[in-house]
């Protein structure tokens, strides 16, 4: 009887504390992008199966528990002799296997889709991210500007983000729109995310990278197409331009604020060492596609590099 | 030569200085110490301390060492992790800052997984599984003190990182680059590498010792098909320690040769690849989780069929589920990285690999289940961490198979939905075995029990409060709060979760204190265990008495099926006459003095790389390496006979018919 108060309890403290604060819907269970949608449905499905499975073995524990749980009337007790059941057995392997086909097929269907544009019928933007200890720095090729800790993307467009790191990984995590992808030191790595409408996300660095990594949050502002262009414009006209020097000083250890730049230095991030000199990486590995602003870039190094050290492209 | 034998680079920092915490460190080490050398002074307990224990070869007394330096490290991991509760109380606190956070949660992981949970489960290994096969000892006890000692080595190497030179701060995952010498210079993460290889010697020969042990000493007529479940899980274990304890040694070493020798593995200058690290890691790494829920999951089996009085369900069923458990083990490392950009092809395969695991898994659960059917089932407390454990243990493994849907691991990976995951079925499962076969063994081990009515309170207040600390934590992770941050802002909506989980954490220390007095209580007030056998065992080590002779048995027993001591029970009571077997002169190994010392000089070689004094690290080295030379030159002598009168004195005195 005892337990019973006490499970009691605990279930009402529970139920208070699920109505008294903020409701769940923010972060991942509050999609806001095509991305960020078909991740969410693919979790409540294995919420869904996972539930039955939950439900079955509680049923079966609580049943257990009551109904043979030793009491003073069964001191004879005599033990059976039984110790398997062929058919339950093949029951309890069948039935999870079902449940992992279940989950399978849809994961699998999720997994390579995600590797393309949600929105393939659209023309989508890129936009390159490099974390550095402990800083966000996206610039963006087609329009030759730069943010810092901050990123402005259109409503309703695809966009390619395209991740390195100089120094630690990182990863690059906006809950709202869809899941991570780490940004790694020598790599070039993808993420596609697309936001619905306008708003502002925020988004942080998910893999731990030394001291400052915690502060490492950065809002997405995602702004309508027009908008945007004309941030896009404002941008190119007013802001200052980033020199190598300007370049080479951010990429110091430090956190700094949001920034704004209406051109950014032609440097190979993928070759630059912890404190942004240029290293000599015969092979620097690639995952996924090649891509043409890659390329571009990677014929304008400017940087006294080694000349024998050739940016492998095909992995 | 002068030069590199007299030159001593000293860290920047080699006594941490400037916190009270670090401080209270340094004054309670420095009591603590003395305290020990004065009592061990006082009673004359040197000879003592030293025949009995240091260079014992007892498997009992073995796993009792390891016992209790298990416990040790429960309680350093539990601080640590009630300072990082503390600290993320609520937001923007300046309890701890981003660097003391960040060594805290490193060492946190660390001890617990490699410090806490192996040694506790391999210090239950020891004391029961020569037992419960019937044998006198493991097949190599010297080997089996060099493990210890190999593991205590590399303990407390890894311990004193936090008053010498710093601990460790790139997370118990280290990777790399984070922690290459560019971006971490400095001896906190030589010492997880040091440490951790150090001890992992030890494991790898508690491997290799426990296969031929479980292979090669089982008693007359013990099939491997009529073996306990532990002693299965145990045989399994091994082979999984055996295969992937290499691969962490080597990954170990190379990371070694990148920070103190300026090799280039991990670095992408001069061509190496950071990313090889996660790999070697992890392929290592998720067979070690099994290695450290395997042994709980057969310690289960036992608690669940003796306090259910009935046959375990699906013997059969249970070890190919094992079976297949450990093969799978090896197949899903990639599970940890899907966001590293494998590609869809390799990320589909390993999800579905890793959700297969759920099937021997989820197997093994309602087996364990139907082992209650028709019993007669008792709650002692042994029983009630175990039943605890099935629908803590479920939660771990559902979300462990949402984890392992990778398009949705996208927004888990590295949140604390994770942690919550890895929780669920490291405590769930790990810490709820460890304390269930804790209790169950206890009176082998001490010859009397702990009590009852405080087991429960403790049980009770540990699993309250774990829930607690570790719902919010599936909550706030799908909030987007990522792991490892020492502070967060107001406003996202994260900290009433924060806040629960701080007081479920405090909940469980007091759990954790409960069990601990209990010890002290318990033995105070004893209820000697004058059976050999207070929970009505099933299998042969409650055949001894509490605690077992040194020489565990006087007569080896005949085995006749499973559950072989039920058997024995079951024809006694029939009445079916047991002929008086016949005490025969008993043949075991003598003390040895090589593996502590062995370990010590390991302990220096440690200590020396670790600051990198090459000079001290390779006059470690040769120091263990003479140790280990002059020991394979005096191999004679190193046994003798227990004569049958002792035998005899000694059954008899434990109230055993001879
Ligand atoms: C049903 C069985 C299980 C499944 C399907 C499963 C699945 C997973 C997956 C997919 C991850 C990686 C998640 C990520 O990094 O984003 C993970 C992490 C982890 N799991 Fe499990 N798991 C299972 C059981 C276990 C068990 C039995 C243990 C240990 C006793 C365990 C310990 C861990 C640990 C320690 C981590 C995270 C380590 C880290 O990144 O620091 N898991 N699990
Ligand atoms: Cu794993």
């Amino acid at each position: 009887m005892r337990l019973k108060t006490k499970y009691a309890a605990i279930f009402l403290t529970m139920a208070l504390l699920l109505s008294g604060c903020s409701s769940l819907k923010s972060g991942v269970l509050n999609p806001q992008g095509p991305v960020a949608k078909e991740q969410y449905d693919l979790i409540i499905w294995s919420i869904v199966l996972m539930s039955i499975v939950f439900i079955a073995v509680i049923v079966l524990f609580v049943y257990m528990l009551v109904k043979y749980r030793a009491k003073s009337s069964d001191e004879d007790y005599v033990e059976t002799e039984e110790k398997e059941n062929k058919w339950l057995e093949i029951l309890w392997t069948a039935i999870p296997v079902v449940i992992i086909i279940a989950l399978s097929i849809p994961t699998v269907k999720s997994t390579f889709k995600l590797e393309k544009s949600p929105s393939p019928n659209q023309k989508p933007i890129t936009i390159q991210v490099t974390s550095a200890n402990w800083k966000w720095i996206f610039k963006y090729p087609e329009q030759g500007i730069e943010t810092v800790n901050y990123v402005n993307i259109p409503a309703n467009v695809p966009v390619r983000f395209q991740l390195n790191a100089v120094g630690p990984m990182n990863s690059f995590w906006v809950p709202e729109l869809g899941g991570q992808e780490y940004t790694m030191p020598g790599m070039t790595m993808y993420l596609w995310l697309e936001a619905d409408k306008a708003g502002t996300y925020i988004g942080r660095s998910a893999n731990f990278s030394g001291k400052d990594f915690t502060h490492m949050q950065f809002n997405v502002h995602s702004l309508e197409k027009g908008k945007f262009d004309e941030w896009i414009a404002n941008v190119k006209k007013s802001a200052p331009k980033q020199t190598t020097d300007m370049f080479k000083q951010l990429l110091q250890p430090g956190v700094v604020k949001e920034q704004t730049y209406s051109s950014y230095p032609n440097v190979d991030v993928n070759r630059l060492d912890e404190n942004g000199n240029p290293i000599i990486a015969p092979n620097s590995h690639q995952h996924g596609k090649s891509d043409d602003t890659e390329m571009k870039m990677d014929m304008n190094m400017n940087m006294d590099m080694n000349s024998n050290s050739h940016h492998n492209m095909n992995h | 030569m002068k030069d590199f034998l007299f030159n001593f680079k000293m860290p920047e920092h080699f006594f941490i200085t400037g916190d009270p915490l670090i401080y209270g460190a340094y004054v309670s080490i420095i009591l603590v110490s003395l305290a020990i050398l004065f009592v061990l002074t006082y009673y004359k307990k040197w000879v003592w301390l030293w025949r009995e224990w240091l260079t014992t070869v007892d498997h009992k007394k073995i796993g009792i060492m390891y016992l209790v330096a298990a416990l040790l490290m429960l309680f350093r991991g539990g601080v640590d992790a009630l300072l990082m509760r503390i600290q993320l109380t609520a937001p923007n606190m300046h309890f701890l800052d981003a660097e003391h956070y960040n060594q805290i949660f490193t060492t946190h992981g660390t001890i617990m997984i490699l410090f806490m949970a192996m040694p506790f489960l391999i210090g239950l290994m020891n004391v029961a599984i020569p037992l419960q096969i019937g044998a006198r000892d493991v097949a190599f006890p010297a080997l089996n003190a060099v493990s210890f000692w190999m593991f205590a080595a590399g303990a407390m190497l890894f311990n004193i990182s936090f008053v010498l030179g710093g601990s460790p701060d790139a997370g118990w995952t280290s990777y790399t680059p984070l922690a290459g010498s560019a971006l971490d210079p400095g001896p906190g993460q030589n010492y997880y590498l040091l440490g951790l290889q150090i001890a992992g010697i030890g494991t790898l020969v508690t491997g290799i010792n426990f296969l031929v042990t479980i292979l090669k000493m089982r008693a007359p007529g013990m099939t491997l098909w009529r073996m306990p479940l532990f002693s299965w899980s145990t045989l399994i274990t091994s082979v999984i320690i055996i295969f992937a304890f290499p691969v962490l040694t080597i990954a170990l070493a190379l990371l070694t040769l990148d920070r103190v020798f300026g090799f280039h593995f991990f670095t992408l200058a001069g061509g190496g690849s950071p990313m090889m690290w996660a790999n070697l890691f992890w392929i290592w790494g998720h067979p070690e989780v099994y290695i450290v829920i395997l042994p709980a999951f057969g310690l289960f089996s036992e608690i669940f069929s003796t306090f259910a009085r009935k046959k375990l369900f699906g013997y059969n069923a249970m070890v190919y589920s094992m079976l297949a458990i450990s093969a799978l083990s090896f197949l899903v490392w990639v599970h940890h990285f899907f966001t590293m950009g494998s590609g869809p092809w390799i990320n589909s395969i390993l999800s579905i690999s890793t959700m297969l695991i759920a099937i021997p898994t989820g197997v093994k659960v309602f087996n364990w289940l139907f082992t209650l059917y028709k019993g007669r089932v008792e709650f002692k407390t042994p029983m009630l961490w175990a039943l605890g454990f099935i629908p803590i243990f479920l939660v771990g493994g559902i979300t462990g198979v949402m984890l392992a849907v990778a398009p949705a691991d996208y927004q888990y990976h590295n949140s604390y939905f994770l942690i919550a995951h890895f929780h669920y079925v490291l405590i769930g499962g790990t810490v709820y075995g460890c304390i269930a076969g804790l209790i169950y063994y206890w009176p082998k081990i001490v010859g009397w029990l702990l009590n009852e009515h405080l087991g429960k309170w403790a049980f009770w207040w540990f699993t309250i409060g774990f829930n607690l600390c570790f719902i919010p934590m599936y909550i706030v992770g799908l909030k987007g709060m990522t792991r490892r941050m020492y502070t967060y802002p107001a406003g996202l909506g994260w900290e009433t979760w924060n806040l629960i989980a701080t007081i479920g954490a405090f909940a469980m220390g007091i759990g954790f204190i409960i069990l601990v007095w209990n010890m002290y209580y318990s033995f105070k007030h004893r209820q000697n265990d004058t059976t050999g056998d207070p929970w009505n065992g099933r299998t042969l080590e409650w055949m001894t008495s509490s605690p077992a002779a040194e020489y565990n048995f006087a007569v080896i027993p005949q085995v006749k099926g499973l559950d072989a001591f039920y058997l024995i029970k079951k024809e006694r009571a029939a009445g079916v006459k047991e002929e008086a077997p016949e005490i025969k002169p008993i043949h075991m190994p003598k003390r040895e003095a090589f593996p502590v010392i062995m370990s010590a000089f390991m302990f220096v070689a440690g200590f020396g790389f670790v600051f990198e004094w090459l000079q001290i690290g390779f006059l470690g080295l040769l120091g263990s390496v003479i140790t280990m030379i002059w020991r394979s030159f005096n191999d004679y002598d190193r046994d003798y006979y227990i004569p049958v009168e002792e035998v005899k004195k000694t059954e008899l005195a434990a109230g055993r018919r001879v």
